[in-house]
């Protein structure tokens, strides 16, 4: 995992040792060292009650760390009220204050600061423009559309150049069209005005699209924090292959394992060798991890020794436009997906037993679920 | 084309939609129907009734209808003719057997003091009508207030059909004997003092409301369902026990020898009893107390709707929790703190009990007087008069408080 002990120049903001728990009974976020990169776009994913949101109220400061400390730069931030931390939130319903006006919304971290009334001015028009709403200034957050509002709490959140941003599920309200939009629209703003931005969400295809790292939550402990693509093709358990992507899972008892490679007798009789990330021992039983873009359907013996064979039946395809997705029997699992690319199914058809063969390197070994 | 289309096409669409909403506003209509006739018969018809009854000017004219007639031939310069004394006789005469002269008497003693003995104790002395020619001089022999002007003109203002006498007299005015308006004798101007200590009464018991009601509407939205629930059943308490016996735990707790009197004698901390009730303070107390789930109750059901998610909000944009109140909070609960003092005014400035129990005579509100001329001295137009003025005071209100909700409305106000 990443995090040192010693933090490095370009690190913003570092959570070290930080616990939470609401009801002294069980702890919402288990143990917590997490390093963030000033200029970064960290997203911070994970399902309902896995500790993410509870992570970020803690940096913005409406939770306080029930053990841990929290340091922004150098400074230590836990006993530092949240008007005081100078970090931009985005909320999910955007909490545009109803009562203002658009253009006094964007005003009001402004006004609070004491900047003079001509500057205000002049750097609310310019955050107006940034988000192309400068002509709906006197109009009331009511008579906005959802992505409107949303870029107003953008606006709002980025107008006194805050050191960190923060979004809290910003999207989750809005259609997937204009939820697609903005997605381009703040990755933009991120790399041409240089944040550090920590996104919260619960929709992978968001994180895979927007961020530089992403941290995956659950139980309240970060499960893998790395690049989106390392995420994807390379998951170190099986809770983040499962929740990122597609992916077949197949359960076995590891046999041997040599120079990173295990050989693994599957439950369903038959054996494959795969690379031995996270499993224990000789005896140790493992959960395989394939995705489904990562495996061919043959229907006949190929004979490539160094590939692994399952004999399994075609029970489906559904046609996706873009793939087709095969759905195989097979007995170890009952619902093995295959994606061909397009055009590359013919001759096949339901209730045909094939076989399905993946290399060794596509095949992880992970802990069993 | 189809053919349904084509049936239809001759009646033009808007007449179609009409056709089609009527039935619906129809059901509409049934539906409200009952509480409609409900609120006629006991809102709209007393009502009326007793706008009416604070213009209407029925006695003089029913008793003594040929003195009306006859007085209204004269300019009100100088003595009527003899004509009217003659009318005036024969009017007496009639009403004494009717047994109605009292009435009358009781209307024009309103208007000029002690006109009730001269109009009784003429119809005693009256004992037949006067010769023709001779009615002026025998009725001014029988009582010498026939011979002045301020008589007739008496009679004449209160000759109906409407008066504008019980309105003027329930804001201090009257009309001299030349029909200008004018201040009421001083012994009396008592309303406006009245009015103005029911409204200061009410203003007080509003702010009083607002400043106890408020932290505690604030604390009941902001806590856990369950336990706001259970404290919301203390703020509803009051309500399950009789005014009557809240007023009265008041006085128990309150006199001289009461708890809290009793308690800091005991405690060494005044010599004497303090002054707590059948005053001012008294009168406060009880009402705000009455009152105040009047207030928690608006509040609390617009503060349920602010998210807090604002207040969240602008500590992130870095506004100082006191800041973040007062410009982000407190702005979007005036709809209820209007209502909750629009509702707690309007109360207060009708209540009665509450201050003939814990008051002192000068503690005495508007509902009082309008009980007194209803039931004890039965005149019914004044009262009505007093009623009139304060429901248009109400209503001035109400609308300075509907035309601010609107205006807020209408310029945004929005939740998200």
């Amino acid at each position: 995992m990443d995090g040192g002990m010693i933090a490095t120049t370009d690190t913003l903001v570092r959570f070290t040792g930080v616990q939470k728990t609401y009801d002294g009974e069980h702890l919402v976020v288990k143990s917590l060292d997490l390093d963030i990169r000033k200029g970064e776009f960290l997203t911070l994913l994970g399902p309902s009650g896995s500790g993410k949101t509870t992570t970020l109220m803690m940096l913005a400061g409406f939770e306080v760390p029930t053990h841990g400390e929290i340091f922004i730069g150098d400074r230590p931030i836990k006993n530092v009220p949240p008007h005081k931390r100078d970090i931009g939130m985005v909320f999910q319903n955007y909490a545009l204050f109803p009562h203002l006006t658009i253009e006094e919304n964007v005003a009001f971290p402004l006004s609070v600061r004491g900047v003079s009334k001509a500057e205000t001015k002049e750097r609310v028009a310019a955050a107006l423009d940034m988000i192309k709403l400068g002509n709906l200034a006197s109009r009331r957050p009511g008579q906005l559309s959802g992505g409107q509002q949303q870029r107003v709490a953008l606006a709002r959140a980025l107008v006194f150049n805050p050191a960190l941003v923060l979004m809290d599920e910003p999207l989750g309200a809005l259609d997937k069209r204009l939820r697609e939009h903005m997605q381009l629209e703040i990755k933009h703003l991120h790399e041409t005005m240089g944040l550090t931005v920590v996104y919260v969400t619960h929709d992978q295809g968001e994180a895979l699209t927007m961020s530089d790292r992403i941290a995956v939550f659950n139980d309240g402990i970060v499960q893998q924090i790395d690049r989106p693509d390392a995420l994807y093709e390379r998951p170190v358990n099986s809770f983040v292959a499962n929740f990122i992507g597609e992916n077949n899972v197949l359960s076995g008892v590891v046999e041997n394992i040599e120079h990173g490679w295990a050989r693994v007798a599957l439950d369903a009789g038959g054996s494959v060798v795969a690379q031995a990330v996270n499993v224990g021992g000789a005896g140790s039983r493992t959960s395989l991890s394939i995705r489904p873009e990562r495996v061919a359907i043959e229907t006949g013996d190929s004979g490539d020794a160094t590939t692994n064979r399952l004999p399994a039946t075609l029970t489906d395809l559904i046609y996706v436009g873009d793939h087709t997705l095969a759905i195989l029997s097979t007995p170890s699992n009952p619902e093995f997906m295959v994606k061909l690319p397009a055009g590359s199914y013919a001759g096949l058809a339901p209730g045909q037993d094939v076989y399905i063969a993946f290399r060794p390197e596509d095949c992880r070994a992970l802990d069993p679920v | 084309m189809t053919a349904a289309f084509v049936a239809g096409a001759d009646v033009p669409l808007k007449r179609r939609l009409k056709r089609a909403e009527r039935a619906r506003q129809f059901r509409a209509l049934g539906l409200v129907l009952p509480l409609l006739a409900f609120l006629l018969f006991t809102f709209v018809v007393p009502l009326a009734g007793m706008i009416w009854k604070s213009v209407d000017d029925w006695e003089v004219p029913q008793v003594m209808p040929q003195t009306v007639a006859a007085l209204e031939q004269w300019n009100g310069q100088g003595l009527p003719d003899e004509a009217a004394y003659a009318a005036l006789a024969a009017d007496i005469r009639t009403a004494r057997e009717a047994g109605t002269l009292a009435v009358a008497a009781k209307r024009l003693n309103y208007v000029v003091n002690g006109f009730r003995t001269t109009l009784l104790s003429t119809g005693r002395k009256l004992k037949e009508q006067p010769a023709p020619g001779t009615a002026k001089a025998t009725m001014i022999e029988i009582a010498p207030a026939w011979g002045e002007r301020e008589s007739w003109a008496a009679i004449k203002s209160a000759s109906g059909p409407v008066t504008s006498y019980y309105l003027l007299a329930a804001v201090d005015l009257t009309r001299n004997p030349d029909g200008d308006i004018v201040h009421a004798p001083a012994d009396q101007s008592i309303y406006r003092d009245v009015f103005l200590r029911t409204f200061e009464i009410g203003f007080g018991v509003t702010a009083l409301c607002l400043i106890l009601g408020f932290p505690v509407a604030f604390m009941l939205a902001n806590l856990p369902t369950g336990r706001s629930n259970l404290l919301m059943i203390f703020v509803l308490l009051p309500f399950w026990t009789s005014l009557l016996v809240r007023t009265c735990a008041w006085i128990v707790i309150l006199q001289s020898e009461g708890i809290v009197n009793g308690s800091l004698q005991w405690l060494g901390i005044i010599e004497e009893p303090l002054r707590l009730i059948y005053n001012r303070f008294g009168v406060y107390m009880a009402m705000t107390h009455v009152l105040l789930p009047f207030m928690i109750l608006p509040l609390y059901s617009v503060m349920r709707g602010i998210s807090p998610a604002y207040m969240r909000a602008a500590a992130s944009l870095g506004a100082p929790p006191v800041t973040a109140f007062l410009r982000i909070y407190l702005p979007q609960t005036i709809p209820g703190i209007g209502a909750g003092c629009l509702l707690v005014f309007i109360l207060a400035i009708g209540y009665y009990i509450t201050p003939a129990l814990v008051g002192g005579a000068a503690d005495q509100m508007i509902s009082s007087f309008i009980a007194f001329y209803t039931t004890e001295t039965v005149n019914w137009g004044l009262a009505s008069a007093l009623g009139a003025v304060l429901l248009l005071s109400t209503l001035v209100l109400a609308l300075l408080y509907g035309k601010l909700a609107l205006g807020r409305q209408t310029t945004g106000g929005l939740k998200n």
